[in-house]
C-alpha cells in the first residue's frame, strides 16, 4: 500500500498554516463529525484505532482518555509541546506549518473527556511559534471552532498557549503540570496519575502534539483505516526526525513499516560520502544505541523495543565512524547534568559524578576501575528516581559501555582520545 | 553567612549555588505591560493566578532586560504569591537573566546533533570574533555569548538562537558576517532557519 502523508502533506506549501488553506483541505470537518457523536464514542474510536502516544512512552491514547475521572469537574487537556528530547524537532514543524490540525485535535480531545480548556505548553525556545499558534487560535475563535457553543453544539472550548522558560524536565508530564501551575518543573510522585489528579489537582490528559494531531485524522478516516496503516498495534502515520551525520536531515512521515535503513539511507540521503555508519540512536538521546547490523528493524514501537532499544520520540540520531563514543557519552551527560531538575538525589548528584568521570576518561586521565564506577553509579540512579529522567540519563553511559567498551579501554590505556586529535575540527559544518 | 570560611562553596555544580538578584531600580510594569499582564491572567482559573508567573516574568524581563529583586516583588504582589515563590521559579529556568545581558544574546546549541556538526567550532569562532568567553557579555553591552542545550532544531545543525526569537544555521566561517550584520541592522540581519525559508527556496545554510 502506497503511503500517503497526512500530518505533513501540505507543510511545504506557502500558506499551509492559514485557516483558509486548512478549510480548503477539509479542515475542522473532523470536529463537526466529532460533535455529532457522543464523547464516549470518540474515546472508543480512539481506543479502537490503537493510537499510541507520540511523545515517547507509546501509551495508548484512548486508554489515557478513558482513565480520566469523569466525575470531577473541571477537567483539562494539556498538550505537551515542550519537545525537549535531544534530536526531536517534529512538533516544531507541525505547530509552525499545520497549527490548525493541533487546535482541532485539542478541541476534539476536550470534547471527548469533557474538558472546557486546553493548554498548549510550548518550550521557551519556541517563542516564534507562540505568535503563530495564537494567531491560528484567534482565527479559529472567529469562525466559531473555539469559544462558547462551538458550532452551535452547546460545547464550550478554550485553547491557550503557555510558554515555558528553558527546562528539559518540563517534558515529563507531571513536571509540565507543575510548570503550568507556576512552579519549578519538577516531577510529582505517581500515583496519582494526571488522569485522576493532574492540572490544579483535577483530572487531566497530557498528550503530545503529534498524538493530538492524529485525532482529527482518526475521526475523519475511521479507526479501522488508521489501524491498517503500518504494523499491528503500531498504526497510523508517524513522524521521524533524522539528524546527525546524514546528508539530508529532516522530518519524514511514514508508516511504522518503514525500516531504519530506509529512513537513514532513503529519506535522509545516507551518511556523508566516504564515511560509514557506526551507530544509530533511534529515539532521542535517552534510548540505547542500535548497531549497523540492526538497520533492517522496522521503526515501530514494538520492533525497536524487540531490537533492544526504544522508539521514544522517533528522533533518529545517526553517527558515523568519526564519532568517539566516550565523547558522545560525555556530551550527553553534560546535557543530563545540566537538565537534572534536582529533586531526587541520585539523579542530581549522580549525573554530575558520571559527567566528571567521563570527562576524565575522554581527556585520557581515566583508570580501568572508573568503568566499574560508571556501572555502579548508573545502577544507583536507574529506577531510583521519581521520573524516568534517571533511567534516561544513565542510558548513554550504559549503552556505549556495552557496545564500545573497547573505546573506553583504549582511552584509558593510551591516555588520550583514540580518534585522530583533529577529527572534530575536520568535520564539515552545515554542509548538508 | 556562617559557612566554613575556607570551603569553596561556589566551585561545585549545583543549582542551589545561587546568587542573589540585584535590587535594581524601582520596578512597575508600564501601562502597556500591565494591560498585557491583566489579559494573560484571565487564561487561568481565578484561584490559580500563580500559573501566570512565567509570562509575567517574561514581561518584566522584556521591559527591563533582566530580572531584579524589585521586579520579583512586583510580580509576586500582582500574583498574590510570596517573593520566594517567584525567586524559586526565576532561579530554576535558564531563560531568565538575573544579570544584565547584551542587546543580542547568542545561544549556541552544544547538544549531540549540533555537536557532531561542528557546534564547538561555531562557539570558537564567536569567541574570537566577539572576544568574550561563553557566559560573558562584551564591554559595550552589545553581545552575550551562551552555550545552551538542545534547541529543538537538530535538522538545521549547528543551531544558534539570537535573543529568544530566531534560529540560525550558522557555519563558523559565517560568524564575522553575522556579528557585523547584527551590529548594523539588528535583528533584521537574521534569516531564521525555519521550514518556511526552505519552502521559499532560500535554504539558509542548507543545500
Amino acid at each position: 500500500m502506497e503511503f500517503e502523508p497526512l500530518l505533513t502533506k501540505h507543510v511545504r506549501e506557502p500558506n499551509s498554516f492559514t485557516l483558509d488553506f486548512y478549510l480548503q483541505h477539509g479542515g475542522y470537518d473532523a470536529l463537526k463529525a466529532a460533535l455529532a457523536k457522543k464523547p464516549d464514542e470518540i474515546i472508543e474510536l480512539v481506543k479502537a484505532s490503537g493510537l499510541r502516544g507520540r511523545g515517547g512512552a507509546g501509551f495508548p491514547t484512548g486508554m489515557k482518555w478513558q482513565f480520566v475521572d469523569k466525575k470531577i469537574e473541571p477537567r483539562y487537556i494539556v498538550c505537551n509541546a515542550d519537545e525537549s528530547e535531544p534530536g526531536t524537532f517534529k512538533d516544531h514543524l507541525l505547530m509552525e506549518r499545520n497549527p490548525h490540525l493541533l487546535i482541532e485535535g485539542c478541541a476534539i480531545g476536550c470534547y471527548a473527556i469533557g474538558a472546557k480548556v486546553a493548554y498548549i505548553y510550548i518550550r521557551g525556545e519556541f517563542f516564534h511559534l507562540q505568535g503563530n499558534l495564537e494567531r491560528a487560535i484567534d482565527d479559529a475563535y472567529a469562525k466559531g471552532f473555539l469559544g462558547k457553543n462551538v458550532l452551535g453544539s452547546g460545547f464550550d472550548c478554550d485553547v491557550y498557549v503557555h510558554r515555558g522558560a528553558g527546562a528539559y524536565e518540563a517534558g515529563e508530564e507531571t513536571a509540565l503540570l507543575e510548570s503550568l501551575e507556576g512552579k519549578r518543573a519538577q516531577p510529582r510522585n505517581k500515583p496519582p496519575f494526571p488522569a485522576v489528579a493532574g492540572l490544579y489537582g483535577k483530572p487531566s490528559a497530557v498528550n503530545n502534539v503529534e498524538t493530538l494531531c492524529n485525532v482529527p485524522i482518526i475521526v475523519s478516516r475511521g479507526a479501522e483505516w488508521f489501524a491498517s496503516v503500518g504494523p499491528e498495534k503500531n498504526g497510523g502515520p508517524k513522524l521521524y526526525c533524522v539528524s546527525g551525520h546524514v546528508k539530508k536531515p529532516g522530518v519524514f512521515e511514514a508508516s511504522m513499516n518503514v525500516t531504519l535503513r530506509e529512513l537513514i539511507d532513503g529519506y535522509a540521503g545516507g551518511v556523508r560520502d566516504g564515511r560509514t555508519l557506526k551507530a544509530v540512536i533511534p529515539g532521542g538521546s535517552s534510548v540505547p544505541i542500535l548497531m549497523p547490523d540492526q538497520l533492517d528493524t522496522p521503526a515501530s514501537f514494538d520492533a525497536i523495543q524487540k531490537a533492544g532499544s526504544l522508539l521514544g520520540s522517533a528522533a533518529i540520531v545517526v553517527l558515523d565512524d568519526t564519532t568517539c563514543m566516550v565523547w558522545l557519552a560525555e556530551n550527553l551527560l553534560h546535557f543530563y547534568r545540566h537538565e537534572s531538575c534536582g529533586k531526587c538525589t541520585p539523579c542530581r548528584e549522580g549525573t554530575d559524578w558520571l559527567y566528571k568521570i567521563l570527562q576524565r576518561i575522554e581527556r585520557g586521565e581515566g583508570e580501568m576501575r572508573d568503568l566499574d564506577l560508571l556501572n555502579s553509579i548508573s545502577g544507583n540512579i536507574a529506577g531510583k528516581t521519581l521520573c524516568a529522567f534517571g533511567d534516561a540519563a544513565v542510558t548513554p553511559v550504559l549503552t556505549t559501555l556495552k557496545h564500545f567498551r573497547h573505546e573506553y579501554e583504549a582511552h584509558i590505556k593510551e591516555g588520550r582520545c583514540t580518534l585522530p586529535a583533529d577529527w572534530r575540527a575536520r568535520q564539515p559544518v552545515g554542509t548538508h | 553567612m556562617s559557612f566554613h570560611p575556607k570551603m569553596a562553596y561556589d566551585a561545585t555544580f549545583h543549582k542551589s549555588s545561587r546568587k542573589l538578584e540585584d535590587e535594581g531600580p524601582p520596578f512597575a510594569y508600564t501601562p502597556e505591560n500591565r494591560a498585557r499582564f491583566d489579559a494573560i491572567v484571565t487564561r487561568y482559573p481565578p484561584d490559580q493566578r500563580r500559573s501566570a508567573v512565567l509570562p509575567a516574568l517574561y514581561l518584566a524581563q522584556h521591559q527591563q532586560g533582566y530580572i531584579t529583586a524589585n521586579a520579583i516583588r512586583h510580580v509576586a504582589a500582582l500574583l498574590g504569591i510570596t517573593r520566594a515563590d517567584v525567586e524559586d521559579v526565576v532561579s530554576y529556568y535558564t531563560m531568565f537573566y538575573t544579570r544584565p545581558v547584551g542587546k543580542f544574546v547568542i545561544n549556541v546549541c552544544r547538544t549531540l546533533s549540533c555537536a557532531v556538526n561542528g557546534a564547538e567550532r561555531v562557539t570558537e569562532a564567536l569567541r574570537e570574533t566577539l572576544r568574550i568567553a561563553p557566559g560573558q557579555t562584551d564591554a559595550a553591552g552589545t553581545f552575550t555569548l551562551v552555550e545552551v542545550e538542545c534547541l529543538g532544531a537538530c535538522d538545521r545543525a549547528p543551531v544558534v538562537m539570537v535573543n529568544d526569537a530566531w534560529h540560525e544555521c550558522l557555519r563558523p566561517e559565517d560568524v564575522p558576517k553575522l556579528v557585523d550584520d547584527l551590529r548594523a541592522r539588528g535583528e533584521a540581519a537574521l534569516t531564521g532557519c525555519h521550514h518556511v525559508v526552505e519552502t521559499a527556496g532560500k535554504a539558509g545554510g542548507a543545500g
